[in-house]
């Protein structure tokens, strides 16, 4: 029977195996603290991420709550799936469907920032380009050969991998120059890669919500250790006086 | 009024007498360092993990449907659940620091030796159930390091010859690695295992007040009954258990308060790391909770990288060392095995590494830093270089082993005090 697993996995696209592509990643200067920023970020993640993803393990409510968004707003603007608003995030596609139409289970979104680290992210979603052979006319840097298509080319615009002339030991050499838009998105490549980092704070969030509320606890607890370490200190000295 | 009550309990049951007898009266090496104090810390993280453990188990699912986001619905919705799932996970890793530093204490300051021989075998017992409460309590989360770290483990036991394929079937309740594993592990990993630790960890200071504790000059400080002069004797009033039994030198504290403020400091210090990875950084860079782990377990889908938790690694580098699964297996578990008959392979008498050879010092730093590379080999991706080096390093942890036996028989130790040194 394991046997038939380990042959099961091979069979299985590549697709659904972690990307171990080792292309740099670019540092996500994401804040925790920025509302507004975090706002911005659920704005993108329920139109354009909760299509086809889901983030099961948490609730509407909760996260209204946490960045900073009125409930009822929240709930006329930001669901769109009909749900309540103490419901949680689950997606409008069903499983079934998803596994037909993209061959694999599409990932839950609430901890792929946990699995995957911030930077991956920001670097993941800026980083499709086209690419005739796959499926869906796009190939990431990160993730080659994903599963997934470039959700956010309405925003971005059609990304390409662009080549430049450079002199190069007196030869003009062409040289790979990084992902260019061809401009047909809403968003400039400025905005776009701060709608990203939005959209990976937010991502952060979700992976762990408490993770403010922990540090706020945190600093406290700290200092009452350090005061509780003089007392702790003070009172050993003064029984140890005597021995040594 | 109080001192009645007391009295009444007292005729019923010796409440104030072990209390006398284990902390007030018991008499504790006055030169006792900050190695001494982690086997305080140890007991203190075995009640954490008992504590939050409890609380845990009150929002978790055991069930592979369940698991997963049953620990997410205590992260996120039970009232500072994730305090306690953070205290649970953070208090895994950290009692395995504490526990590793108890050992080396014990090594370096000859703990093991005679007559401390069963005080450390059943130390060595502890660590034992405490790997595999470690190992099923890893399990639980049912994330993909659960899933396959579990496969991993589980199938070693397949190396064995005849019966493995059937045991490892036995054990997994099932074909593969399955909700029934999952919930087998977890009957094991909240009762049958807490039980058997706390037990041994009893036995463990039962027998350790019976021989009394050594100290960093590895000088007795209990003396033949009649062997001392009045004055060479302690001032602090002992409990008649050890003084009708011995003479005790002038050099013991007794364990309460002395020792026990003394640990209380060193509990401050640790409580101050344990709260800094437990509200600013409980992942520990994958090494305390493993990226992969966020994701749910998923037998279709094996991870690029299967590691055990930092713990392990030492051993699973082992494991990987030898080309022969069965032999992998096999050296792998003796190296926990020579751990336990130290007691035996160590032929010396002196037994601080303060008043030993030359060669036994550097021999125990080797050893200590031979563990913590095979570590990081079990520990990080593989590659071609990291296989010789685990070879290597196998041969010198075995290496550590033989040569003590070699050398500690007729071993040129330095002259020992007779008091324990200022």
């Amino acid at each position: 029977m394991r046997k038939l697993v380990v042959l099961l996995s091979f069979l299985v696209p590549s697709l659904v195996f972690a990307a171990g592509s080792s292309y740099p990643l670019d540092k996500a200067e994401y804040d925790l603290t920025d509302k507004a920023s975090l706002q911005r970020g659920a704005q993108t993640f329920m139109n354009y991420c909760m299509g086809c993803h889901q983030a099961q393990y948490q609730r509407y409510q909760r996260t209204f709550e946490d960045i900073g968004v009125p409930l009822e707003l929240g709930e006329q603007n930001l669901q769109f799936t009909g749900e309540k608003v103490s419901d949680y995030m689950k997606g409008a596609m069903p499983k079934a469907s998803a596994e037909k139409w993209f061959g694999t289970a599409v990932p839950d979104l609430t901890l792929v920032a946990r699995v995957r680290g911030a930077d991956w992210l920001y670097t993941y979603l800026r980083t499709f380009y086209v690419d005739d052979s796959r499926p869906f006319g796009v190939n990431n840097k990160v993730f080659p050969d994903v599963g997934m298509p470039h959700a956010l080319e309405e925003l971005q615009g059609i990304p390409y991998d662009s080549h430049e002339e450079k002199l190069i030991d007196g030869e003009m050499k062409e040289v790979y120059a990084g992902i260019k838009s061809d401009g047909s998105g809403t968003l400039s490549p400025e905005e776009y890669d701060q709608a990203v980092l939005d959209l990976v704070n937010f991502m952060v969030y979700l992976g762990e919500p408490s993770r403010l509320e922990a540090e706020d606890i945190g600093r406290w607890v700290i200092i009452f250790i350090l005061v509780f370490f003089v007392f702790a200190y003070l009172l050993k000295k003064e029984y140890w006086r005597d021995v040594h | 009024m109080s001192n009645k009550l007391l009295d009444w309990i007292e005729y019923r049951i010796p409440m104030m007498r072990v209390a006398k007898m284990h902390a007030a009266e018991y008499p504790a090496p006055k030169n006792m360092n900050f190695w001494y104090v982690f086997g305080f810390l140890a007991t203190i993280v075995l009640i954490n993990q008992i504590v939050t453990g409890i609380w845990l188990t009150m929002s978790f699912e055991p069930s592979a449907e369940r698991a997963f986001a049953s620990v997410e619905y205590i992260m996120r919705e039970v009232e500072y659940g994730y305090i306690l799932r953070y205290m649970h996970s953070t208090g895994a890793s950290a009692f395995f620091i504490v526990v590793y530093l108890h050992m080396f204490r014990g090594m370096i300051y000859g703990s093991y030796q005679k007559p401390r021989e069963l005080l450390w075998v059943f130390g060595m017992f502890i660590y034992l159930a405490l790997m595999a409460e470690a190992f099923m309590g890893y399990v639980l989360p049912w994330g993909q390091m659960s899933y396959w770290g579990a496969q991993v483990i589980v199938s070693l036991f397949s190396a064995i010859p005849v019966i493995g394929e059937d045991l490892v079937i036995w054990i997994q309740g099932d074909y593969v690695i399955s909700g029934a594993t999952l919930n087998r592990f977890f009957a094991l990993h909240v009762i049958a295992l807490p039980l058997v630790i706390v037990i041994l960890v009893f036995l463990h200071i039962v027998a350790l007040h019976e021989v009394g504790s050594n100290n960093p000059d590895g000088v007795e400080v209990k003396r033949k009954k009649g062997s001392l002069k009045e004055e060479e004797k302690t001032k602090w009033k002992m409990h008649e258990y050890y003084t009708n039994k011995y003479d005790i030198v002038d050099d013991v504290v007794p364990f309460f308060p002395h020792i026990v403020l003394k640990d209380l400091v060193a509990f401050t210090i640790f409580l101050l790391g344990f709260a800094y990875v437990l509200f600013f950084n409980p992942e520990m860079g994958g090494y305390f909770l493993e990226h992969p782990n966020f994701e749910q377990a998923n037998p279709l889908k094996t991870p690029q990288h299967i590691f055990p938790v930092w713990y392990f690694t030492p051993f699973y580098a082992i494991l990987k060392a030898v080309p022969d699964k069965l032999g992998g297996v096999i050296a792998m578990f003796s190296a926990i095995i020579m751990l336990v008959l130290l007691p035996w392979i160590d032929r010396g008498r002196v037994k601080s590494w303060r008043y030993r050879s030359g060669i036994h010092r550097y021999n125990l730093l080797v050893f200590a830093a031979v563990f913590i590379f095979l570590g990081y080999l079990g520990g990080t991706p593989q590659e071609p270089w990291k296989i010789t080096a685990s070879q290597i390093c196998t041969f010198l942890y075995f290496g550590f082993f033989a040569l003590l036996w070699l050398y500690s028989k007729n071993e040129k130790t330095k002259p020992l005090p007779e008091r324990i040194s200022k």
